[in-house]
């Protein structure tokens, strides 16, 4: 009993700590467990889609539901799945592979996670209150703007706030990078991961907000009656599809550049080689983030921008193909000759490097304008993007999360258990998404909700919709590999995998101050020159001190908290002006944690040298 | 650096806002943000220029915009630019009176400024029935005015704040960052305008 | 010892005031030049110039106000500025192409 109690004392105070954090590792824990949950929700929808369309006029959910099933689908898995699971990533590593105690803002860090989530929260809500949004991810007016029901207002709110996050911690990540490496630590030292995420960052920063305005232009058009999208008083449509993709097209960047970074740590820590070209995969990266924002276009062929308008897209959207292959071929050259460990980790990234490659071509023949008018919202879109997104994206993410596994939890995940996840993760995607090229070519169009007995499409959906259970199981086994790896594996040491960086320089998981000593960096993969010196660690850059420290904060939760509140009012107000005090308690409880966050100090506070000392002779 | 440091107002460098780790990382950080708020307006400005045209009745730009009161918004807003120029001056000189003084002219400025925009925007909802719904061009006009106008009041409410919580304790290192940053964004709102005034009004009344 | 230092330490302050005064007259002076500049702006729509002359001559006279703005108001030409100008110049590459999209390709 009472010990049930103090257990229960025990969870409160976990959650109330975590509530509370700015301390990145537990940000990335908060991350990587809300990105999990919605990748699950959001696979659970991709099933109900697969399982629908498995059979010629079946009814298994109606054409309605449908529509919700592929919004929410392709919503989910961008913004709340990929995104966040991206972030868990880069919280957990950035500040360690530059040796930083902490990122620059740790309490907007812890912001940004509240908002997301809060977001999140409130696009799922819809399902509970009358319809999920049903105008497909990319919410083109006027479909949106004449949806009936509220559907559409949640994800309008629902993207807002949590888009509102990303930006937040895109600008965090940015500051961290410029300002917080430690001595040592150039530019060109930095690795991949770390210099993507940048760029990354970047993209962010520049991207999302034309989303912000778009959503803002929605927001009114739905909720206050203005005339953006309306052509009736002169409106017009085509700003809200340039304002989604001028946003749209760098955010699949957005998703993608962490991982080839990820990729290139991987690749290189287990092929025992420094990274080939490791200039020229920086140069690619910048390259990439710059065109990304030049191709938005390309989306919007056949909306008739005019010959001129689409040669100078489709040439731009050519020209991404050069960075990558730039870097496609330096993880051959990286692995070319280098001893290498086939690790669950490596056996992902083995597996990105084609899968990736096939989704990059299908990508060079929908550039071609001309082409793309019989491509068109076709199965063959939705099998280039898949392959690009699951096989980059989604791979790279397996990848690194076995990889930095360590690093985030302390424990190495289970071997065997790794490979076994993968195969049938591995064949179920390729059985899923190939078939939908040829899919698309034979006609059937994206979105719809059946097809007829007769129209030669059945083998090929049923084909697709048994890779798909494939794909589910080895998600299952990925995670009853983490539970078995959280009971039954022994605790990691800090450099399992023979390392190059400096996060493999601290204990896996490593202490909340992170680095007791700032590192000196003497150069590209700081760990391995040490290494190659004979010596155990990183040479010390400062002489052991006092550490400051940021204090923990419950404001971040209640900012969001009164943005979700807000959210509801916003919604609701249309039908009856009384939701307004929803929206006066919301924002009240919003400006009122910022004004206190304004107004009050906080300083942090800080560990001493003798406390320090103590812990580490406990090691 | 102790806390005590930090917070000591008579001990300051030159450059307080960029005296301290944190103050570094929000210098950076609010000009990262201010980048991000280039693309904010420019979208809304898109917007703005492509429904232009879109008017119903006689409410086209040409008819509605009045240069004087234009003018006089202008006016007040390029001052008060140049006032928190002075309040930041003061700053760098350690004067915490003064600093406060001129930072008291800015906010004085903009509340006219924003007197002026409430005014007018009464002024064409009363006189000419020219709403945020009466047309496609009604909506952009009101979006990105009122976008502007937002950032206005936020940056009034931001720098009232500031000033009347460090009334009593004057400047440090903990809050010169603070200040330094409101003043950046009051300078970008004034760089907004410009274009607002002249796209928005001039361009619109030379048609 | 520390009358010398505190001497040296008030010659430094003394150089630095000197500093933020010269700063004091560049933004005064680009201050004088913005009034000037609106007044220019203001006059050509009042006068009813030709409209292709106007609009050219209107933008130009923007972009030179916020060139002023941001480079001595808001100090971008100082040291330690090289990271703002670069994020800045990046949103406004995004930012043209915007607005060039949203003027020329949206009614087509």
């Amino acid at each position: 009993m009472s010990n049930a109690i103090a257990q229960q004392r025990g969870l409160g105070a976990m959650i109330w700590d975590y509530i509370t954090t700015v301390d990145h590792k537990k940000i990335a824990h908060l991350y990587l467990v809300a990105g999990g949950l919605f990748f699950l929700i959001g696979g659970l929808e991709a099933m109900i889609i697969r399982i629908q369309l498995m059979q010629p006029e079946s009814e298994f959910i109606s054409a309605g539901l449908y529509n919700e099933m592929i919004t929410m689908h392709g919503t989910t898995m961008i913004f709340l799945a990929a995104m966040p699971l991206i972030f868990a990533l880069m919280n957990a590593v950035v500040p360690l592979q530059i040796g930083a105690r902490d990122v620059a803002f740790p309490f907007l860090n812890s912001l940004g996670f509240w908002l997301f989530l809060f977001g999140g929260l409130l696009l799922n809500v819809s399902w509970f209150t009358g319809g999920a949004p049903d105008a497909g991810w990319t919410n083109y007016a006027p479909l949106s703007t004449t949806s009936p029901g509220h559907g559409v207002d949640y994800y309008v709110m629902g993207l807002q706030i949590s888009g509102a996050g990303t930006l937040i911690g895109g600008i965090n990540f940015l500051v961290t990078i410029i300002n917080m490496r430690a001595p040592g630590m150039t530019y060109m030292r930095m690795p991949l991961f770390t210099w993507t995420s940048f760029i990354t960052s970047v993209l962010i920063l520049f991207a999302f907000p034309a989303l912000t305005v778009g959503l803002f232009l929605m927001m009114f058009d739905r909720m206050f009656g203005s005339a953006f999208f309306d052509v009736t008083a002169g409106g017009n449509e085509i700003i809200w599809e340039h304002l989604f993709w001028i946003f749209g097209h760098p955010e699949v960047y957005i998703l993608i550049l962490p991982l080839f970074g990820a990729f290139s740590d991987i690749i290189s820590t287990f092929s025992k080689k420094r990274l080939f070209g490791y200039s020229a995969m920086v140069f690619a990266t910048v390259l990439i983030g710059f065109l990304g924002f030049m191709v938005w276009a390309h989306h919007m062929f056949t909306v008739g921008l005019g010959p001129i308008a689409n040669s100078i897209f489709a040439v731009s959207t050519m020209a991404i193909a050069v960075p990558t292959g730039i870097k496609i071929f330096n993880w051959l050259f990286t692995m070319w000759g280098g001893s290498i460990k086939m690790t669950a980790a490596m056996l992902w990234t083995l597996a990105f490097i084609p899968s990736f490659t096939i989704g990059g071509m299908t990508g060079v023949m929908l550039a071609s304008a001309a082409a793309d008018y019989q491509y068109h919202d076709t199965y063959f879109v939705v099998g280039h993007f898949h392959y690009v997104i699951v096989g980059g994206v989604v791979f790279g993410i397996f990848a690194a999360l076995h990889y930095w596994w360590p690093k985030m939890f302390g424990k190495v995940l289970n071997e065997k258990l790794g490979h076994i996840a993968f195969w049938p993760f591995f064949v179920g995607f390729h059985l899923t998404f190939f078939i939908q090229h040829f899919l698309g070519l034979m006609g059937m169009p994206r979105r719809y909700w059946t097809y007829f007995e007769g129209q030669s499409l059945a083998t090929g959906n049923m084909i697709s919709t048994v890779g798909a259970f494939l794909m589910a199981i080895g998600t299952l086994v990925f995670l009853y590999n983490v539970v078995y790896t959280a009971i039954k594996e022994p605790k990691a040491s800090a450099d399992p995998w023979d390392g190059r960086t400096l996060e493999w320089s601290i204990p896996s998981s490593p202490p909340f101050y992170n680095f007791k000593q700032t590192p000196l960096v003497r150069g590209l993969d700081p760990l391995w020159i040490e290494k190659m010196e004979g010596r155990k660690g990183v040479t010390p850059a400062e002489p052991l001190g006092d550490i400051h420290m940021p204090n923990g904060s419950v404001l971040p939760f209640l900012m969001s908290l009164g943005l979700f509140i807000a959210g509801f009012g916003f919604i609701y107000q249309v039908d009856n002006n009384l939701w307004y005090i929803a929206v006066a308690i919301g924002m009240g409880l919003t400006l009122g944690s910022m004004l206190t966050r304004s107004l009050k100090d906080d300083l942090g506070y800080h560990i001493h040298k003798e406390d320090l000392i103590e812990k580490g002779d406990g090691k | 650096m102790s806390h005590e440091d930090v917070l000591n107002p008579n001990q300051l460098p030159h450059d307080p806002e960029k005296a301290t780790l944190e103050g570094k990382n929000k210098f950076i950080g609010f000009w990262m943000f201010l980048g991000g708020e280039t693309v904010l307006f420019a979208s809304l400005f898109g917007t703005y220029l492509a429904l232009v045209r879109s008017t119903s009745g006689e409410n086209t730009p040409e008819n509605l915009f009045g240069l004087e009161l234009v003018f006089i918004m202008t006016m007040l807003l390029l001052t008060s630019s140049l006032t928190s120029v002075y309040a930041m001056y003061h700053m760098k000189n350690h004067d915490f009176k003064k600093m406060q003084l001129w930072l008291g002219i800015t906010v004085l400025l903009g509340l006219g400024f924003l007197g002026c925009e409430i005014y007018e925007f009464y002024h064409y909802i009363h006189e000419y029935g020219f709403t945020f719904r009466s047309s496609a061009f009604g909506s952009a006009f009101y979006t990105l005015v009122g976008f502007h106008g937002g950032h206005v009041v936020f940056g009034l409410s931001w720098i009232v704040a500031l000033m009347i919580r460090n009334q009593k304790r004057g400047l440090n290192l903990y809050n010169a960052p603070k200040f330094y940053i409101a003043s950046l964004y009051w300078h970008f709102i004034d760089v907004v305008w410009v274009f607002i005034f002249t796209v928005v009004y001039l361009m619109g009344k030379v048609g | 010892m520390t009358e010398r230092t505190e001497s040296t330490s008030r010659y430094k302050i003394d150089i630095r005031k000197k500093e933020y005064k010269e700063e004091m007259v560049h933004q005064v002076t680009s201050f004088t030049l913005m009034i000037l500049f609106t007044f220019i702006a203001f006059g050509m729509v009042v006068m009813e110039i030709s409209s292709y002359f106007v609009k050219p001559v209107l933008l130009l006279l923007a972009v030179i106000q916020v060139v002023f703005q941001l480079y001595y108001f808001m100090h971008m030409k100082n040291k330690g500025h090289a990271m703002p100008a670069m994020m800045m110049f990046g949103g406004i590459v995004i930012a043209i192409v915007t607005i060039l999209t949203f003027t020329s390709i949206i009614w087509w």
